[in-house]
Parts: C-alpha cells; sequence; structure tokens
C-alpha cells in the first residue's frame, strides 16, 4: 500500500485489533462466563522508513499488545498489519532476522553467562557472518561503552549497563527497524542520556527506523519527531509534539516575580494555582491573550520579573489520559 | 550449523556454572542414596531375588537412580514454567527459532551439566562401601543411549507440564500430582520390577519407567539383544509421542497466547 514514488512503509496497521477471550467465574460456585477484553481496538497507521516514533498511552492502553502483534508474537484478531512488507504472525521467524526488539523489563541475555557469550549466541541465532559480527559488535561496544563489561556475568550487571547489552543484542544482525518496548525504565540520568544519545545517532547516521514505547517524557521529548498516542485500544493522535499541545488545547503557565510578596493577585480570567513568596504561578487559558494579560498585570501591580511557559508534555499527556480536554484524532 | 547446538553448549556451561551447588546437591543425593540403599538392603534381605534383582543389583539401583535424579530432573520443573508466568516467554517466542527446539536443546545441555557434576559422587560412595554391579564396555554404551531416551521423555513430560501454565492460573495442583507420580512410578521410591501384579505391569508401560528404570536395567544388564532393542524402543516410542505432543500444544498455545504481564 505504498504510496506511489515512495519507498513501501516499515509498518503499516490498518484497522487491527486485538481482543482477549478471559474466562471468570460467575458468582459462587463452578460456572464460568466469558468476557470479551478489547486490548487494541481497530488501530491504524502508517510509519515509513527512517522515522522515530514514539508510542504512547497510559498503562492498560495497548501499546505491549501492538508490540506483540508487530513482532508476530500475537496474530490480530482483525485487520490487516504489515511490518517490513511482511505479515508478521505468518512470517515471523524471517520478520525477526529483520527487526530488533527489546522489551525493557525483559532480558533477552543469559543470566550466569558473561555477555559476550549471549552475543555469541545471538550470533548464531541469527546467522550473522563472522566479519559482519566482528565489525558491529566492535562500533557498538564503542558507542555503548560495552567494553568494561563485555566478560562479565550478566547477573552481576548493573541496570544500565544490562540495557546496554539489550539494545547490543537487538541490533547485531542490522536490523532495519528497531522497537523498543519501555527502554529507559528505571535507568539513572547518565544511562538514559547514553541509551538516548545512541538511539539519536543510530536514527540519523544510519537511518535506523525506531518505534518506542516510554513513560519518560524526556525520552519522548528528546527523541521523538512524531507521536503517536492510544488510548483505550484507539488511536488518539498521530503527530508532532507541538501539534499535540495545540491540538489538546493546554493550559499555559505564567510565572510571575513581584516587587515584593503579596496576596495572590486578581485578573479576570485567570486563576493563581501557586504562590511562593513574591513568585507567582497563573493558569493561561489557551485562548487567552498574553500580551493583554501581562499588560494588565502591570498595570496594576509592580512585576519585577515575568515568565511564559508552555504546559509541559507531562502536563499534556496527563490531561489527555484523563480525558480533562476536547481532541479530535488527527490524520497523519 | 543451527543455533541449537549452541543452546546446547552455554546451557552445559550455564549448569556448571556454580559448582559449589552442585557439590551441595550431589552430597544430598548421595546422603539419601544411603538411607534408601538401608530400606533396600532391609526390603531384599527380606525378600531375596525380588523381581529379579539380587542385593547388589538392588544397592546399585539405588545409587545409580541417586545419580540420575539431576540429568531426569526427576522432581520435574523447568525454567520454562517461570518465564510463561513472568511473561518472559515473549522473548522466547519472539526469537526466530523454535521455541520447542530452543528448550530441548536447553534441557540436553542442562542435562549434561548435571550428570557431570552430581552423578559421579553418589556411584563412588555407593561402590566404596556396597557390592556394586558394573556394566562392561557395551553395557555402558547402551546405558548411554538410554540415559539419552530417558531424558527426552523427562523434557517431553516437563515441556507438557510447563505449557499447561498457558492455560491455568496456578498448576500447584498439577505439579503435586506429577511430582507423586513421577516419584513412584519412576522405580524412585521402590524398583518398579519389585511391583506386583497387574500394577507392576502398568508402572512399566507408563513413561516414567523410561526415565529411571529402564535406564537402570540397562545398566544392571538385565536387557539384552532383542529385550534390549524393545526396552530402547520403548523409551523412543515415549519420547517420540511425548514431543509430538509438546508439538502441538505448542501450536495451540501460540494460538491463544495472553501473554501475563503486559
Amino acid at each position: 500500500m505504498g504510496r506511489s514514488g515512495t519507498p513501501p512503509a516499515m509498518i503499516e496497521a490498518v484497522d487491527v485489533a486485538k481482543s482477549f477471550t478471559l474466562r471468570r467465574r460467575a458468582g459462587r460456585g463452578p460456572r464460568r462466563v466469558r468476557t470479551t477484553l478489547s486490548a487494541v481496538d481497530g488501530v491504524s497507521f502508517t510509519v515509513g522508513r527512517g522515522e522515530f516514533v514514539g508510542y504512547l498511552g497510559p498503562n492498560g492502553a495497548g501499546k505491549s499488545t501492538t508490540i506483540k502483534m508487530l513482532t508476530g508474537i500475537l496474530t490480530p484478531s482483525s485487520g490487516t498489519l504489515r511490518v517490513c512488507g511482511m505479515d508478521p504472525s505468518r512470517e515471523r521467524t524471517a520478520l525477526a532476522r529483520r527487526i530488533g526488539v527489546v522489551f525493557g523489563q525483559r532480558t533477552t541475555l543469559w543470566w550466569d553467562l558473561p555477555l559476550r557469550d549471549s552475543l555469541t549466541l545471538i550470533r548464531r541465532l541469527y546467522r550473522v557472518e563472522a566479519s559482519a559480527h566482528r565489525r558491529r559488535l566492535a562500533e557498538l561496544t564503542a558507542l555503548l561503552e560495552l567494553e568494561p563489561f563485555l566478560d562479565t556475568p550478566v547477573r552481576q550487571l548493573s541496570l544500565g549497563q544490562r540495557m546496554r547489552g539489550d539494545l547490543a543484542a537487538a541490533l547485531l544482525h542490522g536490523p532495519e527497524l528497531l522497537v523498543l518496548d519501555e527502554p529507559t525504565i528505571g535507568l539513572d540520568v547518565v544511562s538514559k542520556a547514553t541509551v538516548r544519545g545512541f538511539l539519536e545517532r543510530l536514527n540519523a547516521e544510519r537511518g535506523t527506523t525506531i518505534l518506542l514505547t516510554t513513560h519518560d517524557l524526556g525520552d519522548i521529548e528528546r527523541l521523538c519527531r512524531r507521536v503517536l498516542i492510544v488510548d483505550h485500544g484507539r488511536l488518539a493522535f498521530d503527530g508532532d509534539l507541538a501539534r499535540l499541545r495545540q491540538a489538546v488545547a493546554a493550559d499555559r503557565m505564567l510565572v510571575v516575580e513581584l516587587a515584593r510578596p503579596g496576596p495572590p493577585v486578581e485578573l479576570d480570567g485567570i486563576e493563581v494555582v501557586r504562590t511562593e513568596g513574591p513568585r507567582q504561578w497563573l493558569r493561561l487559558p489557551r485562548a487567552a491573550n498574553a500580551a493583554a494579560v501581562v499588560a494588565g498585570l502591570a498595570e496594576r501591580y509592580e512585576i519585577s520579573d515575568i515568565a511564559l511557559r508552555e504546559a509541559d508534555i507531562e502536563e499534556v499527556l496527563a490531561g489527555l489520559y484523563r480525558g480533562d480536554h476536547a481532541y479530535t484524532p488527527t490524520p497523519p | 550449523m543451527g543455533v541449537f547446538p549452541w543452546v546446547t553448549w552455554f546451557a552445559f556451561r550455564r549448569h556448571t556454572a556454580y559448582p559449589l551447588g552442585s557439590a551441595a546437591e550431589a552430597l544430598t543425593n548421595t546422603v539419601f542414596g544411603f538411607i534408601r540403599a538401608s530400606v533396600l538392603i532391609g526390603l531384599w534381605r527380606a525378600r531375596p531375588h525380588l523381581g529379579g534383582y539380587d542385593q547388589a543389583d538392588a544397592v546399585t539401583f539405588c545409587f545409580l537412580t541417586q545419580a540420575l535424579i539431576g540429568p531426569v530432573q526427576i522432581f520435574g520443573g523447568m525454567e520454562l514454567t517461570q518465564r510463561i508466568r513472568s511473561g518472559d516467554v515473549a522473548i522466547d517466542l519472539y526469537r526466530p527459532a523454535g521455541l520447542q527446539g530452543w528448550w530441548l536443546a536447553d534441557d540436553l545441555g542442562r542435562a549434561a551439566g548435571s550428570l557431570a557434576l552430581r552423578g559421579g559422587p553418589p556411584m563412588v560412595a555407593g561402590a566404596l562401601v556396597f557390592p556394586f554391579h558394573w556394566p562392561g564396555p557395551g553395557g555402558l554404551a547402551a546405558f548411554a543411549a538410554a540415559l539419552a531416551l530417558g531424558v527426552l521423555v523427562s523434557f517431553g513430560l516437563r515441556y507438557l507440564m510447563a505449557l499447561a501454565v498457558f492455560w491455568l492460573h496456578d498448576d500447584r495442583g498439577l505439579n503435586a500430582v506429577a511430582l507423586v507420580m513421577s516419584l513412584f512410578f519412576s522405580g524412585m521410591i521402590v524398583p518398579l520390577v519389585a511391583f506386583p501384579g497387574t500394577l507392576g505391569t502398568v508402572a512399566r508401560a507408563l513413561p516414567w519407567a523410561a526415565q529411571i528404570q529402564v535406564p537402570a536395567d540397562v545398566f544392571l544388564g538385565k536387557h539384552s539383544g532383542a529385550g534390549l532393542a524393545g526396552a530402547l524402543a520403548f523409551q523412543a516410542m515415549w519420547a517420540a509421542a511425548l514431543i509430538g505432543a509438546g508439538h502441538l500444544l505448542t501450536r495451540a498455545a501460540r494460538r491463544r497466547l495472553v501473554i501475563h504481564g503486559g
């Protein structure tokens, strides 16, 4: 379904749905009733070659289920899904050789053996040529700074080291698409920075397409040029971050520093959400004219400093997940 | 060469990575060997030539089967079970390799590692204290084949049990039943040759017999010629049936899959 003149998309999802049948006890006694749980409910999107896409949503929104369908572990209940031009569940083995996957909360490495051994096994699993393996391993070792712990058993690695090892394991066979399920979960700021810097380079220099699920807002702001947001199994948003802020009409924040501490300022349509000494935080509705508000404040109060802050992505997402904001799904 | 021999090799290394732990297990197996041996000696004093075994056969059987506890993992269990419960099986299912083949290769490495570190001590200790029955080179070769088939049968049974966790929320009941069946019908408690009448006939036809009783009988030289071929064929039949069933169940599991834990 690639548009004419453009290379075929890396991922094409059309009305993809996945539901699970659960059996639950109906009251007392052995009788059980079947209930259907819809984890993903008709999701459509396309990811082109070389894109870096964030796949976001609250817990239980259907992100992991989508990733399991993309990698062929789960079969969609309906809809069509193509990854690298293949049907993931039917051509799982062939597809696995062309994509890399990191499940942040799980590891593909062998716990009791040195990292190097797991990487050797991965080479055999993906049948990578010895020379290509040596080259990629050297490259990944340098980029991910693996050298100091290549010969350490995985169980002795810190979480950050293990995650770098898992990233190397996912990339040793040179995949075109990298799917990451919460790769920075639990990492400290330094490890996060290393992982993010690495992913950025991988995408920019190698052109590897990356699909990332995360709850880490730093990941999103730093890495994702485009975000897809799922909620209750449906696609709620598809676009870049600026458009996301606009789409959800998030309020801005005006931070005012008065000449001296005083009671909360009073101005029509403005709500003071916090005061701290002479500093006050004012919520500015999206429709309000910031210049007029600032002028109005300056007329009535003596102001020593002022700053206008866009809603940060955390507030935008929280509002979106809670359903505070009206939004309309935007076409890609 | 495919990846499976490598999986076996790395599993062997993994299961020999903690020699002190293995030494402790070997010591436990040896101590229990002496306890079991004294019970069996009492039984064979009361009933000499019970089931065609003499006292040396019974004692050899006892220490040999203690040595096989690890390799055939007679107490059951498989790492795969935990991985299904935790959802880590997603990693196994995603790999470009078959789930059953991967875990079979892993289990063969585990069994070899266990035999290497836990097999020797009970045998040596038993042989130093009691009259013992050692096979010749031909018998040893036949025993190696019987042991390998016993490990395959053991894998076949434990793999089915592990996959059951895809359907069951709690497998403790199943494990308890399996453990009793495994200990009783493998010959670990009393050699199956001592089981009377129909019970003995049935016990000797079940797959658990293929894990312990048959390899032990081969070690003791109780089979020869066509009898030996028949014993190995009996094991091979159960191994094929169980692994075949595991193959079908793997396909069913993939279809109905619910991965636990997101």
